[in-house]
């Protein structure tokens, strides 16, 4: 049962008079969700850059002569990491994470409020440091997002002194961060929530967050200690994950250790990893085809317990990644099949999506557009994870660009399609300004087509052979020249998408000033967050009193109802009956 | 409205570019086609719920889309009989691939009993190999011992090693119709040896031997791939894998050296070679000094391993023989007298001895920009440019300038490392994609400074 008093605590918000107070140093969860959101973005530019270069070099191989070897895997290296945990990661969780679970569980702020400051404060040092490895000897590391070693700290890889020391330490600097995020998150949505909100009454948004943020709780220290680890080995001579070797032609002084275990630790975080950017974009896609489809999502619960299933399954199959790794292959037939359960709840939220569509109301909105987009991508990145989760078929396809096409499909453009969608729809509720629809559509359509137009051929290319990772194809017999005109035309598509996403920033900045007003509740959604007393809501988020739940966070198009929504806040009437009380 | 009909666009699209597209598994050449009937099983369960689901949604939002303002959503919070159905088709399709995928992987896993054995060895770039030889035994190995004599780190001691028969080059033959159980070293990092053609791939994992087995059905030269990503040089890891008839097979064999013969090598006799040293002073000069006016460079200083390869290189034909390249022409009938492997191995060995003074730097650049450029160079020519024989990287520093700048050239517009046998110039052709005249000039001024 939700904590009212905890959720209720005006008494406690320190309320700063000046501008910084308010704005840098602020505790307010918004403000603070903000800063995560631009920071996250900054770095998010960064990454969009760096596969710029990669792109640049695979479709132009020899051209642009600032592409060195050493630069390419940097790029691909940085791109990676960034992407995945200081982009998404950070947005997801500390973005919408702090923006919406106390606005949509009916607290005045986080739990923890200066916790939840200290978190964003312990995240930017983290980007700094990730960031600083571009201008240390030799560059950040070039040892691919997996860090694997011995490369990662053998000489024979770009940044193997100092950038993967940087990049070690701010992936330690970022899970301290994130813990302290983490653990506002889950306290706050079990423990604050106002009253009337049982957990059965939560929008899906707040339940794939607190889900992905308990896997996140979970997995992360995993990486901790295998940074940790891996920093000794480097730095001290210890051989936690190095063997003997002979690195160059020079005996290294270590002995004894394992490389495949430092994957199963990586993996024991990275494989829930991949879900703790997923889930919070199947809860808030969940929300967003639901209010513009005016129509309650369909199967609540079980997209509820489908979520809860997908997080806890997360935990058994990471070795998917490691099949060829050389770890005893007998492991395949247990991860194999643990892989292609979790196939089921993950199919069941996809036909949900769409059977809520199914005799909806359906409203082309921007960020319908994106959801849209969302189950078509999602679709064609799961199920080419069947083909990847299925050991066998895997092993020919392991290490190719199908590999890249599959993951790309699944976790980058899936969840960017849900970030921008989720950004077009709560951009009123934070700015009180509407995005420009014109902009909107042309960035959606740009960005839809055109990774699809980059990442289709790659499942291709990668199935005739392509390995992933090579700064150069060569002469490689069996490649035929299509393949090289597979790698122009990507490279120009990627070049659109990059520069459609300039567009998206353009039309932040213009509608941050010039952008239509907003009325209240632009998008008529029964959620709380939209409900609150002041629009924009202040800091405290309630007014006076907080709010009381009286229903489930679906109440579209009730029969008998004035109104094709019902706010979850709205008291019963002879209109209303408890409906949706599940 | 639109964005239906761009779904089904998409569906259909999706559909034909599979037919169409000319990317698909290269022709197989190994008894593992039933790894390409899962993938083709795969292919089928999931096209389906890829058509199916996409162009319901496609169908959703025609016919459900918002078109006047009374329009009303239907209001059915679930449908339990629906959600069992979908429930239960999805588990039955997800047991059609995992069932067959299984059964394959249990033949993965057990390789045949008479599987004949070979070693691939990886290593920072590059693959060689080892037979057991006639007793059927691989000899024990040891990293700690490994070195520019024993590169495959042999226990001496060992008499199975002894007859172990090593293949030190990227080229490895194998007998058709055989079941081979590869087992996979390496003296490094993580690599992956991957031919497509045979479809399997396993990790090579330093400090533990990992392994594979298939059974060649076609004859052919194919190609070698790592596919871990092992350093800055990983893209050009390659080598061959050529499969023959088993008669062919044994005659190939029997020609390789085996260790206990690798290990009495004598290194070359520099007396003898001083003698053989006279014609080439003529242009590298008497103290191997090198003379630019006669585009012959400096020897002196050179590694033996180095200026072996090279001589062997250019009395085979690997090099110099480019119609393009005209000063190597000048030099490959030179080395045409060099008969056989001992009349080389001296005269390198005269070569070690001669004075190493270091050249005059004649190409100047911008020395900062140079160092940029140098950190990809220095992983493999090292840090000093002092040459690492474990990549098959020469020395630089202090050597001839103009000669380097001139086979950058080279090498950048394929005129050396483009021959086939010449494994090692490809890799370096395919490092030096991105340097013009101005940058290989501005990294010369920088290895000047060494």
């Amino acid at each position: 049962m939700a904590h009212v008093a905890l959720a209720d605590k005006e008494q406690e918000l320190a309320h700063p008079k000046t501008w910084i107070g308010m704005y840098v140093w602020s505790q307010d969860h918004k403000i603070i969700g903000i800063q995560y959101i631009i920071t996250a973005t900054a770095v998010g530019v960064i990454a969009l850059i760096l596969s710029g270069l990669m792109r640049l070099q695979l479709g132009f191989p020899g051209v642009f002569d600032f592409i060195q070897p050493d630069e390419y895997y940097q790029a691909v290296t940085m791109h990676g990491m960034i992407m995945i945990v200081f982009m998404l990661t950070a947005f997801f969780l500390g973005g919408f994470g702090n923006v919406l679970v106390p606005l949509m569980c009916g607290a005045r702020d986080m739990a923890f409020p200066y916790m939840n400051m200290l978190s964003y404060w312990v995240y930017l040092l983290s980007v700094i440091v990730v960031c600083a490895s571009f201008f240390v000897p030799e560059g950040p590391t070039g040892a691919g997002w997996t860090l694997y070693p011995p490369q990662a700290i053998t000489e024979g890889t770009p940044g193997a002194d100092w950038g993967i020391i940087c990049m070690t330490v701010s992936l330690g600097l970022f899970v301290v961060a994130f813990t302290m995020g983490g653990l506002n998150y889950v306290t706050t949505a079990f423990q604050a929530r106002t009253r009337g909100m049982t957990l059965m009454r939560m929008p899906l948004s707040v339940w794939g967050i607190i889900m992905a943020t308990i896997l996140g709780l979970l997995a992360f220290p995993a990486l901790l200690v295998s940074v940790i680890m891996m920093t000794l080995d480097k730095t001290l001579d210890t051989s936690f994950f190095m063997p003997a070797i002979s690195s160059l032609g020079e005996n290294l002084s270590h002995e004894g250790g394992s490389p495949i275990l430092f994957q199963h630790l990586f993996w024991f975080f990275g494989h829930p990893e991949v879900y703790i950017v997923a889930l919070p974009a199947f809860g808030i896609v969940s929300d967003l085809i639901s209010t513009h489809a005016r129509k309650n999502i369909f199967g609540y619960r079980m997209m509820v317990w489908a979520i809860v299933a997908i997080g806890g399954l997360s935990f058994i199959v990471w070795a998917h990644h490691m099949y060829v790794s050389g770890m005893n292959p007998y492991f395949g037939f247990f991860f194999a099949t643990t892989t292609l359960i979790i196939a089921v709840p993950t199919a069941i939220k996809v036909y949900n999506w769409v059977l809520t569509l199914w005799r909806g109301n359906i409203h082309l909105t921007v960020p319908m557009l994106f959801a849209i987009g969302f189950i078509f991508t999602f679709i064609h990145g799961g199920i080419t994870g069947l083909f990847l989760g299925n050991v066998v078929v895997d092993v020919p396809l392991s290490d190719t660009y199908f590999v890249v096409g599959h993951f790309h499909m699944v976790m980058g453009v899936s969840p960017f399609l849900v970030v921008f969608g989720g950004i077009y729809h709560w951009f009123p509720l934070l700015t009180g300004r509407m995005l420009n629809d014109a902009m909107g559509k042309i960035h959606f359509w740009l960005t839809f087509l055109g990774t699809y137009a980059i990442y289709l051929p790659m499942h291709y290319i990668g199935i005739l052979g392509v390995p992933r990772r090579y700064y150069a194809n060569g002469t490689t017999e069996f490649l035929p020249d299509s393949v090289h005109a597979a790698n122009f035309s990507i490279t120009i598509a990627a070049l659109v998408v990059a520069a459609a996403q300039f567009l998206f920033l353009i039309n932040i900045f213009w509608s941050l000033f010039k952008g239509r007003k907003s009325p209240r509740n632009p998008w008529r959604a029964t959620t709380i967050e939209w409900q609150t007393p002041d629009y924009p809501p202040k800091h405290g988020n309630w007014g006076k009193e907080l709010p009381v739940v009286h229903r489930w966070a679906y109440s579209y198009s009730v029969p008998g109802a004035k109104e094709d929504f019902i706010p979850q806040n709205e008291p019963p009437s002879k209109y209303t009956r408890g409906e949706g009380e599940v | 409205m639109a964005i239906a009909i761009i779904l089904i666009v998409l569906v259909v699209g999706s559909v034909v570019f599979h037919f169409m597209s000319p990317w698909y598994f290269t022709e197989i050449a190994s008894n593992w086609t039933a790894i390409d009937t899962t993938v083709t099983i795969t292919f089928i369960v999931c096209g389906v719920v890829f058509v199916a689901a996409n162009l319901f949604m496609a169908y959703c939002i025609i016919k459900y889309r918002n078109k006047d303002k009374n329009q009303r959503a239907d209001y059915e919070p679930e449908n339990k009989k629906l959600e069992g159905w979908l429930t239960a088709i999805t588990t039955v399709g997800v047991v059609a691939m995992l069932a067959p995928g299984l059964i394959v992987w249990g033949k993965f896993v057990s390789p045949p009993e008479n599987a004949a054995i070979v070693e691939v060895v990886g290593q920072q770039w590059q693959w060689s190999f080892r037979f057991p030889g006639k007793d059927g035994q691989l000899g024990t190995t040891d990293s700690r011992k490994i070195s520019i004599d024993n590169p495959f780190g042999m226990n001496d001691e060992d008499p199975y090693g002894q007859d172990d028969i090593l293949i030190e080059g990227n080229e490895v033959h194998i007998p058709k119709g055989l079941p081979i159980k590869f087992l996979l070293r390496s003296k490094d990092v993580l690599h992956n040896f991957t031919v497509p053609q045979f479809r399997v791939k396993m990790d090579l994992v330093p400090g533990m031997v990992t392994w594979q087995w298939l059974t060649p059905t076609r004859v052919g030269t194919f190609e070698i791939l790592c596919e871990e990503l092992c350093g800055i040089g990983h893209h050009t890891m390659r080598g061959k894998v050529t499969v023959v008839e088993e008669e062919q097979f044994n005659t190939w064999l029997a020609q390789q050296p085996t260790y206990a013969m690798l290990a009495a090598r004598t290194a070359g006799n520099a007396q003898a070679g001083q003698a053989q040293y006279q014609i080439c002073a003529a242009c590298h000069g008497v103290q191997g000094e090198g003379n630019q006016m006669l585009n012959a460079p400096k020897l002196s200083g050179q590694e033996d391993w180095y200026l072996k390869r090279q001589l062997t290189y250019f009395r085979d034909g690997i090099r110099g023989s480019n119609p393009e390249d005209v000063l190597g022409q000048q030099m490959a009938p030179m080395a045409a007298g060099l008969v056989n492997d001992v009349l080389i191995d001296d005269l390198a060995a005269y070569i070690q001895t001669l004075p190493d003074e270091p050249a005059e730097p004649t190409v100047h650049g911008d020395v900062d920009n140079g160092q940029q450029l140098y950190i990809t160079c220095g992983k493999c020519h090292g840090r000093q440019g002092e040459g690492r024989w474990a990549v098959n990287a020469p020395r630089l520093a202090g050597m001839s300038d103009w000669y380097l700048a001139a086979q950058l050239r080279n090498f950048k517009q394929g005129i050396r490392g483009a021959h086939p046998q010449d494994a090692t110039g490809r890799q370096m052709e395919s490092m030096v994609l991105s340097l013009d005249d101005e940058k290989i000039n501005d990294l010369i001024a920088y290895i000047n400074t060494f």
